[in-house]
C-alpha cells in the first residue's frame, strides 16, 4: 500500500528537496490512511475474535476464528440482509427508471409549464422527506386500512415512500448530464422513424448509463443505510432491514452482542464497499458532475 | 483520477448509439406520434396495454377497498390517479407527461402531501389521548369504564366464528341473537336453538368447548354491543357459557356534550381543547383531536420543558452542521492538495484506501464507533489510551466532541473527491496566466485557485451542510442524543439535533407519550430553516437562472 519505494520516485533529488517536495506527502499519505483504515481492520479483527465481547476484540487479530459469523446462522441476519437487498435494489431500480424518464422529457421536450415544473422540483427537493416520517406514519397507517400491503409493516409500502423522494433529488443530476447528450442525436433517429419511446429506450438511456449507474448506486446506499422511516414501516422482527436489526443489537447490550454486531457489519459494508470500489470512477465524476456544471 | 471528462468521454461512446435490433428493449410506453395504418402492431403497444390494465386493475381495487372501508381522500385520490394514468398513456398530446407521471405520482403522494399533512397535523393536538374524532373518543370512554349491573339479566350463551371474527350468539325472550366485536347484537332467524341454548348459526362456526379454552383470553376480552346505542352496554361472559351485561358507568348525552359519571354524578363538558372536563378540572382519560392553532409552536418556544431544550438543540445543531462541514472540507481539501502532485508515486492507492470510510454505510460506522469510544471497554480507552476511562460518549463536551469526530470520519472522504474532482477541473490557462503575470505559488493559490474552488464546491458544501443538519442516523446511533440533560423532564439530550428531537417528541420510539402535534410543528420549524437556507444558496449560486 503505501510502501511504495519513495527514493526510487525521483531519483535525481536530493533527500532534502525531495522530501519538501513529495515525501512529506507520503508521510501525511500514512497518517490519512491509517487514520481512514483502522477501524475497518479493527472490525474485522473484532469479527474474528473468540468469545464476541467487546473486552475481547481489544486485541488485534489474537485469534482467527469463524464462531461468529457461525452464529449469525441462528440470527434473523441473514433475513435482514435479504430485506435490505431487496429494497434497496428495488428503490435503486425504481429511482432510476423515474427520475431517467422525467429528465429526458424535461430535457427534451418544450412544454407549458416546464420551466415552473422544474422549478417546483427544485423547491420540493429543499424538503427532506425524513423530516415528515410522523406524517409518513400517520399516512400508512390510513393506506394500510385499505390496501394493507401499503400500509404499515410491509416491504411494499416502504419502497413506495422512498421512491417518493426519488424524483426531487435525483433529477437534476440527470437532468444536467441529459443535457450533455447531442439533440441530433435524436433528430437523427426521428428522421430514421424512430418514435420517441424508441428513442428514449434503445439511443438515449445507452448513452447516459454512466448517470444512470450512479444514481441507482447512491440510491442504493442511501436506502441501504435508511434507518428512521425504516424503523417506524418496518414492525415486525422479520421484515426489518440490517440498519434496525443491527442497531437493536448494539442497542440492547453491547457488550453480549459485539463479535455479532462485526460479524454482521463485515458481511453488509461487503457488498457496497466493493460495488464501490468497482464504480469509483463513475461515482466521482457523478459526484463531481453537480460542481463542474450546473 | 479522470472524474467529470470520464462521463463525458463516455456519454458520446459511439458503442451505444449503433441502432440495436428494435426488438431487444421494447418501449413499454408507445410514442404520441400517429401511427400509419399499414404499421404492424409493436410490441411496445402490446407492453403498454397490459400495463395499463394492470394499473387500471390495481387502480379498481384500491377504489372498492376504500368504499368498502369508507375512506373518502383515499378513494378520492386512487380515482383521480388511475384516471390521470388513463388519460395520459392514452392520449396523444400528453407527450412530456408520459415520461414524468410515475414519478410524479409517488412524489405527490409520498413527499407533497406528508409535507402538507406535516403542516395541518402541526396545528393539532394529535397524539396520546387525541387519536381520533369526539365519537369515537364517546365510545372508547364507555367501554373502558363499565360495571357489571349487579342482579342484571344472564343470558345462556354460545361463542362462534364468523368472518374470522370472534362472537356471541345468545338467546333472549326465546329468541337467538347474534353480534361481533364490530356488529351490535341482532335477531339471527335461521340460527338453532337447543334446550335453551343457540348450537348452530348460518355463516358462522361454533367453537367446540376445546377452541375456546385455547382463545380464552380473547372470549373473556370480547364485548359486544347489545344495541347501536352505546349507553345500553355490551355482552361480557367469565366462562364462556353464560353472558351478562355490563353498563358504562358514564352516561354520554350528545346534545349537551357532556358525559356524567353514573356513580359520583359528576358531569364532564367537552372543552375547546379536545377533552371532558369537570368543574373542578378533573380530566377523562380519552380526548379527541381539534385544531389547536399556533399551540404546538407556542410550546416549542414558550413552554419551559421544552423552550430551554429547543434552543439548546438548535443552536447545537447549527453548529453541528456548521464545524461538520468545515472539519470535513478543510480536511478533504488537504489530502486532495498533497494527492494533487502527478509526480507522486501510489498516488491511485492512497486515494482507494481513503475512499474507505465513504463506502461504508453510515449506520455501521456509527455503532462501530460507538463500540470504540466505550468508556469502560473501547479500543480508544483500553488500547490506545492504556485504560484511561475518559467517558468519550457520556460527558456532555466530549460527546459533542466524539460526535463531530466521528463525523470527520465519516465525511472527509467524500470531501477529498469532490475537492480532488474540482482541482483538476480548474481551467490551466488560468494558471498558467497568473504565472505569466508573476503569482508565486502561494499568491496563485489564495487568489486563483482556492476562489475557484469554493465556487465550484459550494453548492456541494451547502447540500454538505443540509444533509448534515438532518443528519439522524449518526447521532441516533452514536450517543441516542445523550448525554440526558440534567434538568429535562422530557427524553433530550446534550447531542440532540433537531430531527432526533423531533423523533424523541414524536413518541414513536416508545421512550415518551405520543405527540404528533407538536413533533409536526417542530418539523416545519426545522422545513423553514432548511428552506431558508436553501433558497439563499440557490439564489447565490444562480441554480434558478441556469433552467432554460
Amino acid at each position: 500500500m503505501a510502501g511504495t519505494a519513495p527514493s526510487s520516485s525521483a531519483p535525481r533529488m536530493r533527500p532534502h528537496r525531495w522530501f519538501a517536495e513529495l515525501g512529506w506527502r507520503h508521510l501525511v499519505g500514512v497518517v490519512a490512511v491509517v487514520y481512514a483504515v483502522f477501524p475497518i481492520v479493527y472490525v474485522i479483527s473484532a469479527s474474528l475474535s473468540q468469545g464476541g465481547t467487546l473486552t475481547g476484540s481489544n486485541r488485534l487479530f489474537a485469534t482467527l476464528d469463524p464462531a461468529n459469523y457461525e452464529a449469525l446462522g441462528g440470527t434473523l441476519f441473514w433475513t435482514w440482509l435479504a430485506n435490505s437487498l431487496q429494497i434497496a435494489i428495488a428503490t435503486g431500480v425504481g429511482t432510476v427508471l423515474m427520475g431517467a424518464a422525467a429528465a429526458y422529457a424535461f430535457s427534451r421536450f418544450r412544454f407549458t409549464g416546464r420551466r415552473g415544473g422544474l422549478t417546483a422540483l427544485l423547491i420540493v427537493q429543499m424538503f427532506p422527506q425524513m423530516l415528515a416520517f410522523v406524517a409518513i406514519f400517520l399516512l400508512l397507517i390510513s393506506l394500510g386500512n385499505v390496501v394493507p400491503a401499503l400500509g404499515l409493516n410491509s416491504k411494499l409500502a416502504l419502497i413506495a415512500v422512498y421512491l417518493g423522494g426519488a424524483l426531487g433529488v435525483n433529477t437534476f443530476l440527470m437532468y444536467g448530464f441529459f443535457n450533455t447528450v447531442p439533440r441530433e442525436l435524436d433528430e437523427a433517429a426521428k428522421i430514421d422513424g424512430a418514435t420517441h419511446a424508441q428513442t428514449y429506450w434503445t439511443i438515449i438511456l445507452r448513452l447516459v448509463t454512466p448517470i444512470l449507474a450512479v444514481v441507482a448506486l447512491l440510491s442504493f446506499i442511501a436506502t441501504f443505510g435508511e434507518f428512521i422511516i425504516a424503523r417506524m414501516v418496518l414492525q415486525s422482527e422479520r421484515s426489518w432491514t440490517v440498519a434496525v436489526g443491527l442497531y437493536g443489537w448494539v442497542s440492547a447490550l453491547l457488550e453480549a452482542n459485539w463479535g455479532l454486531f462485526t460479524a454482521g457489519a463485515v458481511i453488509a459494508a461487503l457488498p457496497v464497499l466493493l460495488l464501490f470500489l468497482f464504480l469509483q470512477k463513475y461515482i466521482v465524476g457523478g459526484l463531481t458532475a453537480g460542481s463542474v456544471k450546473g | 483520477m479522470p472524474t467529470h471528462p470520464t462521463l463525458a468521454d463516455d456519454a458520446t461512446d459511439p458503442g451505444g448509439t449503433t441502432d440495436g435490433p428494435p426488438g431487444t428493449a421494447p418501449p413499454p410506453r408507445s410514442g404520441g406520434r400517429p401511427r400509419r395504418d399499414r404499421e404492424p402492431v409493436r410490441p411496445g403497444l402490446l407492453a403498454k396495454i397490459a400495463l395499463m390494465a394492470v394499473v387500471n386493475a390495481l387502480g379498481v381495487f384500491g377504489v372498492l377497498a376504500a368504499w368498502r372501508e369508507g375512506h373518502v381522500g383515499i378513494l378520492v385520490s386512487m380515482l383521480v390517479l388511475v384516471l390521470a394514468a388513463d388519460w395520459v398513456y392514452f392520449s396523444r398530446r400528453t407527450l412530456p407527461l408520459k415520461y414524468v407521471l410515475p414519478g410524479l405520482a409517488f412524489l405527490l403522494v409520498y413527499q407533497v402531501y406528508v409535507v402538507g399533512y406535516t403542516g395541518w397535523v402541526a396545528f393539532t393536538n394529535y397524539g396520546d389521548g387525541h387519536n381520533s374524532t369526539q365519537a369515537d373518543a364517546v365510545s372508547a370512554l364507555l367501554m373502558q369504564n363499565e360495571r357489571r349491573v349487579e342482579g342484571s339479566a344472564t343470558y345462556p350463551l354460545t361463542v362462534v366464528e364468523r368472518g374470522g371474527e370472534l362472537g356471541f350468539a345468545i338467546v333472549e325472550d326465546g329468541e337467538a341473537r347474534v353480534g361481533t366485536a364490530e356488529q351490535p347484537m341482532a335477531v339471527e332467524d335461521g340460527a338453532t336453538v337447543d334446550d335453551g341454548r343457540v348450537t348452530q348459526v348460518p355463516g358462522a362456526t361454533v367453537l367446540e368447548r376445546q377452541e375456546v379454552l385455547a382463545r380464552q383470553s380473547e372470549v373473556t376480552d370480547l364485548r359486544v354491543a347489545l344495541s347501536d346505542d352505546p349507553n345500553d352496554g355490551s355482552v361480557r361472559t367469565q366462562d364462556a357459557r353464560t353472558g351478562f351485561v355490563s353498563v358504562p358507568s358514564l352516561t354520554w348525552d350528545p346534545d349537551a356534550e357532556t358525559m356524567t359519571d353514573v356513580t359520583t354524578g359528576t358531569v364532564y363538558h367537552a372543552t375547546s381543547d379536545g377533552w371532558f372536563e369537570s368543574d373542578d378540572g378533573q380530566r377523562l382519560a380519552v380526548g379527541w383531536r381539534v385544531m389547536v392553532g399556533l399551540d404546538n409552536f407556542r410550546t416549542a418556544f414558550g413552554d419551559e420543558r421544552y423552550a430551554g431544550p429547543f434552543v439548546k438543540i438548535l443552536l447545537w445543531t447549527f453548529a453541528f452542521a456548521i464545524l461538520s462541514v468545515v472539519t470535513t472540507f478543510l480536511l478533504g481539501l488537504f489530502l486532495a492538495i498533497t494527492f494533487n502532485d502527478t509526480r507522486l508515486r501510489g498516488r491511485r492507492i492512497y486515494r482507494t484506501l481513503l475512499i474507505f470510510p465513504y463506502a461504508i454505510p453510515g449506520f455501521l460506522a456509527a455503532l462501530l464507533w460507538s463500540g470504540l469510544l466505550n468508556r469502560s471497554y473501547g479500543f480508544v480507552n483500553q488500547v490506545l489510551l492504556g485504560g484511561a476511562a475518559i467517558p468519550w460518549l457520556t460527558d456532555p463536551w466530549l460527546a459533542k466532541a466524539s460526535v463531530l469526530g466521528v463525523n470527520l470520519w465519516l465525511g472527509f472522504p467524500y470531501m477529498f473527491l469532490i475537492c480532488t474532482g474540482a482541482l483538476q477541473s480548474l481551467p490551466g490557462d488560468v494558471l498558467e496566466a497568473a504565472k505569466v503575470d508573476g503569482a508565486g505559488a502561494l499568491r496563485t493559490w489564495r487568489s486563483v485557485t482556492l476562489p475557484l474552488l469554493l465556487v465550484s464546491t459550494a453548492p456541494l458544501l451547502i447540500s454538505s451542510f443540509a444533509f448534515n443538519f438532518n443528519n439522524f442516523t449518526l447521532i441516533y446511533m452514536l450517543t441516542n442524543g445523550g448525554p440526558r440533560f440534567a434538568d429535562a423532564s422530557v427524553p433530550l439530550g446534550h447531542t440532540d439535533i433537531l430531527i432526533s428531537m423531533v423523533y424523541s417528541v414524536s413518541g414513536l420510539d416508545g421512550t415518551a407519550a405520543k405527540n404528533y402535534g407538536l413533533a409536526s410543528a417542530l418539523s416545519i420549524v426545522v422545513f423553514v430553516i432548511v428552506a431558508t437556507i436553501s433558497a439563499i444558496t440557490f439564489k447565490k449560486t444562480k441554480q434558478f437562472e441556469e433552467i432554460n
